[in-house]
Parts: structure tokens; C-alpha cells; sequence
């Protein structure tokens, strides 16, 4: 089997070698009601109230989503409106903290006895994917369908980017262990765990680990972006394609990220929910590049400061990697779950953008097959039908067209905009 | 700091320009021009100049004058200009070359809207036009016989439909024939097009196509394939012209079908027309096609479920 390819890009993984350093707990966090895809959640504290590491703060009865929990314990100081980098608005709660780090009595692993109460545990620790897109955790272990394959995405294809890659190097014990706790609980023969070939010593250390055991496989990706989207993954690592509507657990397969199935297991020894983030900070900006553990709600300013960033010569913040990171609109905002990269540069140069020359390279880089070009050209006449024939609603806006073009146009944008304008079924 | 820059992302961008593009272009055309400075002596390098010049001179005032931005800095004209200097004879007058600029970038070009909206090649259509317009356009000239008004000779196609005694294989590919400015080093231009497949500018499958189903039928036609690949325009289209971003299709599979298409009308006008030589007429005639051959030649999807069934 072909396997797909991608774009070489400039790793930059400037901080592989740096151990993950603890951020000390702030002054002040500022914890958004809203980190995962899915509902927000509501504040289940008041100003005034004492809060505890690992206590639940928001929740909501809505299904598809995850309960929110503080990581530090102080007094609640105000609930007050946030809108994320998104443009979403939900509730924020703020919190001083008293820096005792006293621990919840909720603090307790939980009780599984059965695949009924490990998918209750899982949406009560709070988890979401940890490699960007934040989808809960809960509902991708509770698919309709049979699975006989779980991926591990450890491809962290991204450049800079380093936490997934520090976190198979420190505790790849977590690792394992979590992969075999999800494949029993959820009754899954095998599991791939799949990395990306510039990131050797993970694979040899894996290879290792996984030496007596036939059910997990360590899979090595060609080092090209986008090797850690999810079709793209599980097209690498089992042949297996995910039509058009249709989701992984279609064809019998999860993914979930190496950092979430490390910390599930956590979890279920120890009952800490999700309140620390491990996050690369880089950047031009940044004097210290280094891979930082924090609690969630701290502001990305002192991670800034901590990592001796020159934060007035910060001109363009990302959150994320550099192809499908988010722009950060304000230095200001907090460390959430799924921040896995905090990137501040004192430059940003923007090309004007020219006419198309239909060179084509959009065509040849798209991991999908899609033609950006053509998209490009039906977008600007509106021309829907058209946009529906080149499939523009399967892009996953990895950013790979707009990348290489020579003309500098924003193709991946136009794909988003374009997905605007065909109306839902 | 006092604002941050938000942008869509991704927020990192690869160096290739499309400056970048035409300079390599221009790279690779310098071998078979530098031959043709060689064969036809210093009378080429104004030409050229005439040339390049005009093609920059009408592509900033035209803009200018649409009130569109400037775009000579992408070196597509100098790209335009050279092709065009490479499709004239040693012999034609300058104002053949002002002439051919302003049909390349004023009518095919920037009418059509700039750079690739253009429905045909630039370079080619101006040749076509001097062609059919002006009999000096096949005044051609004995290679290394630098007096332009004496000595006529015959491109190696003419020869071949006449009869006439034939230059030798090694004769043809190192350019020592007759033949405009660009056509006649086959070798030159086998270096161009080899380097710009190697920079992965162009792709190979329109050239190969191309030459190989002219070759092929020819053959089969009962002719001599090896001298009908390499006398006339084949290799300078091919590889320069059938490989033009805007106006040939994007895939692989419609670069084939491009290329075959460009070989069968190749053969067909040379085998049967009136003119000797038919590598130009083929290319503007797939041109032409080529929003067709796009429809019927998309990229497959991965995942995608089939039209019909998504209707319902």
C-alpha cells in the first residue's frame, strides 16, 4: 500500500531535548468555560467561593462536551465573559489562588467496573484530545460501532512543536499502560502507535516496550505534514479510508492522541482531572525555547515572561503549531486544554498575494486530493454546485496549499470561506 | 507590543515565488539560446532584447492603464519575451519582435486578464500570427552563415517533405540546421527541460507524451521517428510550452492526455498539411481544449462518495 505523503517541512523541534520544566502556580488563573469542542459548560462556583485543585468548576448537562476543573486553590474573584480566538463567548471563571495547592476531597481514582462507568470516568476527568482539536474524550471511546483498532497519534507533525514528543519520552510507561487500558475496557484487539520517522529514539524506546506484546504496533510515518490528521493517520496505518460523511469509528478505528491516552491513565490512578497542559514555547521571540508543564488559566504573558520572551517585540502570537495553529489575538489570554504550543515571533511578513498561475502545487501537495486551485476559481464566481463536485467540505484546513503557493494565496482560507457557502443538509 | 497581527493560518509560507518560477525558466532556456547565439551569430542578442524589452513595456503599460498593479516584477514577461525571441528567425525585423510582444502580452495576455487567465500561450499565438501575417517569418538562414541577406536555407522538415539531402542526426541535436532562434538546439533544450523537471518546475509527463506519441507515429507512419523528434519546434513545445502552468491542464493524467493530443496534431499536420510543421498549431489547439480536458481529468478524493449518490 501507497502510503499517502505530505509537504516537507523545516522541523524546528528546537526544544525535543528540553525536559518539560513545572511553571509555578500563578497569581491568578482565568479558566474559560469552554476548551473542547462542544457545549460550553456553566460555572458550578460563585464569586467568593473556595475553590480546590481537581474541583469541578463548570459543567452542563449537554452530552458532547467536558466538565471543567481548577487547578489551583485560592477564592473564585469574579465570573466574567470570555470570547476566545474562535470569536466564541462563553463564561470565565477567575480565580486568586492562594498557592497552597490544597487538593479536592473529590480527588479519588474512580470506580470501574465496566465499560459503563470507565466512559463516566473518562467525561468526569475533563479530557479532550490534547493535540489541538479538543474533541471529548468520552464521547470518541463510546462509538456505536465495533472497533478492532486503536491509533495512537503520537505523529506530532507539526514544526516546533515538542510536548506530545516530550511526553513519550518521560513517561512512556503512561503511555503503554493507557493503551492497554483502553483496548480492554473498550474490547480492542490491536493498537498502532504511530510516530513520525523524525523522531527516532521515541520509535526505538516504543519498539522496545512493545517488544513481547503482538497487539500494539509501533508505526513509523514518513516525516511529511500532515501525517497526524486523522485520515491521513489512519489511511498510514491500516489502509483504511474514512468516506465522505462517515466517521473513524466507521471503519472500525479511534485515534486518540499519545499526551490524552497518558493521562487517562493517570487519571484512573490518581483521580487528577485535566488541569495542566503541557505546551512547547517557541518562537524567534522567545530567548528560552523550552517545553513548559502549567496550570490551565494561566496567562500566555507569564508563560511568555517565564520562557524570558521580549513580550513588547511580540508581534504575532499562535497558538498551536505553525500550519493549523490559532492567531492569538490578545498576549493576555489563558493556557487552555488543547494548548500544546504557545509561538510568539517579533516579525511577520506577509506577501501580497498575486495572481494564480495554476502551477498546480496546491494540487500535488493536498493529502486529500483536492484541487484548491479549481476551488479557488469556483469560490470567486459562487459557483455552489461546483464547489460540491471538487468536495471542498472534505478539507481539513491543514494549510498544505497555501503553504507552497508561489503566489502567496490564502487557498486554505478560501476552502473555509467556500465550506460557508453550501448549505447544510 | 501594542497589537498583534491575527491571520488565518497557517502562519508559515515556503520561499518558492513565482518569480522564482521564471527566473528558473529563464535558466533553462539559456542553453539552446546561447546556441543560437552561437549558430546565428551576435544579430540574436538584440533581437532578443527587442524582444524582452517590449514584452516589459507592454505588460507595465497595459496594467497601468487598466489601473491593475504592476506586475513585471514576476518576470513573466521576460519569460514571454524570450519564448517569443525563440520562436523568431535570426532575420526577422525588430519591429516583427515589437510586433509579436504586443499579440503575447497585450492581447493574449493581459486582455484575458493577467497572468494565468491567459487561454492560450502567449508566445506560441505570436509566432502563429507573425507566421500567417509575414513571409519573412520563414526566411530562415544556413547555421554559422552570418551574411542574413544572401544565404537562404530550408528548415530539416521542408527538407523532408521536398526530399532534399538531410542534415545528420548529430547535426540536428546539436542545432547546426535552420530553423528559428530557439528550435534548432535540440540538446540545449533537452538540458533546459531536464533542469526545470529536476527543480520539480515543470512535470515530465506533457513533454514525454508529447514527443513520444509524435515519435511513435511517425514511426508507424513508415518516416524516420529520430529525425522527426528533433528537426523543427518539438522539443522547444514540448518542454517549454506544452509544460506552460496557465494553459495546460494541472493533473498528471490531463498532462497526458495534453501531450498525446499535441503529438497526434503534431503528426497529422506535418504527415498532411501544406505547412512543414505543426508543433505550434497543436499546442494553441490543445490549449484551447484544455478547460475540457480539466473536467474530464480531476483528481480523485480520497473518501469522496460519487456525485450521483451525494444528489440524493
Amino acid at each position: 500500500m501507497k502510503k499517502l505523503n505530505g509537504i516537507k517541512l523545516k522541523h524546528r523541534k528546537n526544544t525535543e531535548n528540553s525536559a518539560t520544566v513545572q511553571f509555578p502556580v500563578p497569581e491568578t488563573v482565568r479558566i474559560p468555560m469552554s476548551m473542547t469542542m462542544g457545549a460550553p459548560c456553566q460555572p458550578l462556583v460563585k464569586a467568593g467561593d473556595e475553590v480546590r485543585v481537581g474541583q469541578k468548576i463548570g459543567d452542563t448537562d449537554a452530552a458532547f462536551s467536558a466538565p471543567v476543573h481548577s487547578g489551583v486553590s485560592g477564592k473564585v474573584k469574579a465570573i466574567t465573559d470570555y470570547r476566545n480566538a474562535m470569536g466564541v463567548v462563553c463564561k470565565m471563571v477567575e480565580i486568586e489562588c492562594d498557592g497552597l495547592q490544597t487538593v479536592s476531597d473529590d480527588v479519588k481514582p474512580p470506580v470501574v467496573t465496566d465499560k459503563e462507568s470507565f466512559i463516566k470516568a473518562v467525561r468526569e476527568s475533563g479530557a479532550c484530545g490534547l493535540g489541538g482539536a479538543g474533541f471529548p474524550t468520552h464521547i470518541k471511546l463510546n462509538p456505536k460501532n465495533e472497533i478492532d483498532t486503536l491509533i495512537i497519534n503520537a505523529a506530532e507533525c507539526e514544526p516546533y512543536i515538542t510536548a506530545d514528543y516530550r511526553e513519550m519520552m518521560e513517561n512512556p510507561q503512561d503511555i503503554i499502560n493507557g493503551i492497554n487500558m483502553v483496548k480492554s475496557q473498550l474490547g480492542i484487539k490491536t493498537a498502532k502507535l504511530a510516530i513520525e520517522s523524525n523522531k527516532p529514539e521515541a520509535i526505538k524506546n516504543f519498539t522496545e516496550m512493545a517488544d513481547n506484546d503482538d497487539s500494539i504496533d509501533i508505526i513509523t510515518l514518513p516525516s511529511a505534514y500532515p501525517q497526524g490528521a486523522e485520515k491521513v493517520i489512519i489511511y498510514n496505518s491500516t489502509g483504511r479510508i474514512v468516506n465522505e460523511g462517515s466517521l473513524p469509528a466507521d471503519v472500525g478505528v479511534i485515534v486518540m492522541n499519545v499526551s490524552t491516552v497518558a493521562f487517562l491513565y493517570r487519571y484512573m490512578q490518581t483521580g487528577m482531572p485535566l488541569v495542566t497542559r503541557r505546551l512547547t514555547v517557541d518562537g524567534n521571540a522567545v530567548r528560552e525555547p523550552q517545553n513548559v508543564s502549567a496550570v490551565i488559566g494561566t496567562s500566555f504573558r507569564e508563560i511568555l515572561e517565564f520562557c524570558k520572551a521580549d513580550v513588547g517585540s511580540v508581534i504575532k502570537l499562535i497558538a498551536g503549531g505553525p500550519m493549523m495553529g490559532m492567531s492569538v489575538p490578545d498576549i493576555d489570554m489563558p493556557v487552555v486544554k488543547t494548548s500544546n504550543a504557545l509561538l510568539a515571533f517579533d516579525h511577520y511578513d506577509e506577501r501580497q498575494t498575486s495572481g494564480c498561475i495554476r502551477c498546480g502545487r496546491c494540487v500535488r501537495v493536498c493529502p486529500l486530493g483536492l484541487m484548491p486551485a479549481d476551488i479557488d476559481r469556483a469560490y470567486k464566481i459562487k459557483d455552489i454546485e461546483e464547489l460540491k463536485k471538487l468536495k471542498v467540505m472534505l478539507c481539513m484546513n491543514c494549510g498544505s496549499c497555501t503553504y507552497v503557493c508561489p503566489a502567496n494565496r490564502k487557498l486554505a482560507e478560501t476552502n473555509q470561506l467556500a465550506k460557508a457557502l453550501i448549505p447544510r443538509k | 507590543m501594542d497589537k498583534l497581527i491575527v491571520s488565518p493560518s497557517p502562519h508559515d509560507e515556503n520561499y518558492t515565488k513565482t518569480s522564482t518560477i521564471m527566473l528558473n525558466v529563464i535558466i533553462a532556456l539559456l542553453p539552446a539560446w546561447g546556441a543560437a547565439v552561437y549558430f546565428f551569430g551576435m544579430r540574436v542578442i538584440p533581437l532578443t532584447a527587442v524582444c524582452i524589452g517590449s514584452c516589459i513595456f507592454f505588460e507595465y503599460f497595459c496594467r497601468l492603464l487598466m489601473k491593475r498593479s504592476n506586475t513585471i516584477g514576476d518576470l513573466s514577461a521576460v519569460v514571454t519575451g524570450l519564448l517569443l525571441a525563440m520562436n523568431l528567425p535570426v532575420t526577422a525585423p525588430y519591429w516583427m519582435g515589437v510586433i509579436g510582444s504586443f499579440v503575447a502580452i497585450v492581447v493574449v495576455k493581459q486582455l484575458f486578464g493577467g497572468i494565468g487567465q491567459n487561454f492560450a500561450n502567449p508566445a506560441i499565438t505570436a509566432r502563429i500570427v507573425l507566421m500567417v501575417s509575414f513571409p519573412t517569418m520563414s526566411h530562415w538562414i544556413k547555421p554559422l552563415e552570418y551574411d542574413y541577406d544572401a544565404v537562404s536555407s530550408a528548415t530539416p522538415l521542408v527538407l523532408a517533405k521536398s526530399g532534399d539531402s538531410l542534415p545528420s542526426y548529430l547535426d540536428l541535436f546539436i542545432g547546426k540546421t535552420g530553423g528559428c532562434l530557439g528550435e534548432v538546439c535540440a540538446a540545449g533544450l533537452l538540458i533546459g527541460g531536464l533542469y526545470l523537471a529536476f527543480r520539480r518546475i515543470i512535470s515530465l509527463a506533457a513533454p514525454v507524451s508529447f514527443i513520444g506519441s509524435v515519435f511513435l507515429l511517425s514511426w508507424l507512419g513508415g518516416e524516420d521517428p529520430v529525425y522527426q523528434i528533433l528537426a523543427g519546434g518539438l522539443f522547444l513545445g514540448a518542454f517549454f510550452m506544452a509544460t506552460d502552468y496557465a494553459t495546460t491542464p494541472i493533473t498528471t493524467k490531463g498532462k497526458i492526455v495534453f501531450g498525446l493530443g499535441c503529438g497526434i496534431i503534431t503528426f497529422v499536420i506535418r504527415r498532411f498539411g501544406t505547412y512543414p510543421e505543426g508543433v505550434s498549431f497543436s499546442i494553441l489547439l490543445m490549449n484551447v481544449l484544455t478547460p475540457y480536458i480539466e473536467q474530464l481529468t480531476r483528481t480523485k478524493v480520497l473518501g469522496a462518495k460519487e456525485a450521483a449518490k451525494n444528489e440524493g
